[in-house]
């Protein structure tokens, strides 16, 4: 039998126990982070509640229905997805306080001081045959939209971009601008 | 001119495997610390949708995910192919939900429970009834909010 010197042993072994234990990590996990839209569900009303019937004023609500065909109409129009993001870019904003788009009212907002913020709201409303696909790309074009005019008034104001504020001044523009986005309670409409 | 002469006799010399074992280990730690551990195992085919305004999901720990879709190819023949909510390991109704919720808001800390996220994933072909149902659950259950898992992508298709 050879003797080996002592303080050496083989180090041939090594790589392939430390293959075994990557290829191990390899299959048991996976890399990908969860990525996607955060949503906020209205909470369930109370049982006997009083229903919330303040009437809203049509100029004040950016209605978008999808069928379950995955047609879109907006405001009564049809319309494809992908001018949706500047149609609701305008209503958001209204810059030429046009008539049919949403009023404004003096608001108090810090670091703004009283500014006339529109007062808008945006109403989703889909049917049971609708495809997932589209929903999202709706949600996200209407997401979209509110992030595009939350980072140009951030630009305005305070020259920088929205991610980059510091907390505080990223609540006065959201004050400015809060993302309403209310979906109807589901109905059916065309069928399956 | 300089002579070039083979050193030694018959083919190249080996060569040396003594840092094999560094560079694989390297890549080890790379993974370990890259990945995390896969949690379940799908029973539903997803092409989850794309989007552009997408935000990382911070705290895995205060995320439950609810995947719907229709069932992979091997498990089509048992359970047809209309599409099904997974919950952990199996296939479960839309009233399991509430259970569900419950379950996963007990298994964490009490302080952490209003940040709870219930992450869905969703099959982009799925139809939105099914979408329906599920969100009319989880408003029963208060977990109002929600992350409708998409792939980051640069422009909608």
């Amino acid at each position: 039998m050879p003797i080996r010197p002592t303080g050496e042993f083989s180090a041939a072994s090594m790589a392939d126990i430390a293959f075994l234990l990557l290829i191990f990590f390899l299959v048991a996990t996976t890399m990908d982070i969860d990525t996607g839209l955060s949503r906020k569900l209205p909470p369930m009303p109370e049982p006997g509640a009083e229903q919330d019937n303040k009437q809203i004023k049509e100029r004040n609500v950016f209605v978008v229905l999808i069928n379950a065909n995955d047609q879109l109409m907006v405001n009564g129009k049809q319309m494809d997805v992908y001018n949706l993001r500047d149609e609701a870019k305008e209503f958001i904003v209204n810059p030429a306080n046009k008539e049919n788009l949403p009023e404004k009212e003096p608001r108090e907002i810090d670091y703004f001081g009283t500014v006339m913020a529109p007062k808008g709201i945006i109403s989703l409303m889909n049917d049971r045959g609708t495809s997932y696909g589209i929903y999202i790309k709706v949600q996200n074009e209407l997401i979209a939209a509110y992030n595009e005019v939350r980072d140009e008034v951030a630009m305005s104001e305070f020259s920088r971009h929205y991610e980059d504020l510091p907390k505080d001044k990223q609540d006065a523009v959201k004050k400015y601008y809060p993302q309403i986005i209310s979906e109807a309670e589901p109905k059916n409409i065309g069928g399956k | 001119m300089a002579k070039f002469e083979r050193k030694g006799k018959g083919g190249l010399p080996q060569v040396s495997t003594a840092s094999l074992p560094d560079i694989v280990f390297m890549l080890l730690f790379f993974f370990m610390v890259s990945t995390v551990m896969r949690e379940n195992t799908l029973m539903v085919d997803q092409q989850l949708p794309g989007a552009t305004e997408v935000k990382k999901m911070e705290r895995k720990s205060l995320v439950s995910t609810i995947s719907i879709g229709s069932p992979i190819p091997g498990l089509k023949a048992m359970y047809g192919s209309e599409p099904r909510i997974q919950l952990n390991d199996a296939f479960a109704k839309v009233v399991d939900i509430r259970d569900y919720i419950t379950a996963e808001r007990e298994k964490m800390d009490e302080n952490e429970r209003p940040l709870m996220t219930v992450s869905l994933k969703v099959d982009e072909k799925t139809k939105m009834g099914i979408i329906i149902d599920v969100k009319q659950e989880l408003r029963k259950a208060s977990a109002l909010k929600i992350n409708y898992s998409t792939r980051k992508v640069e422009a909608i298709e």
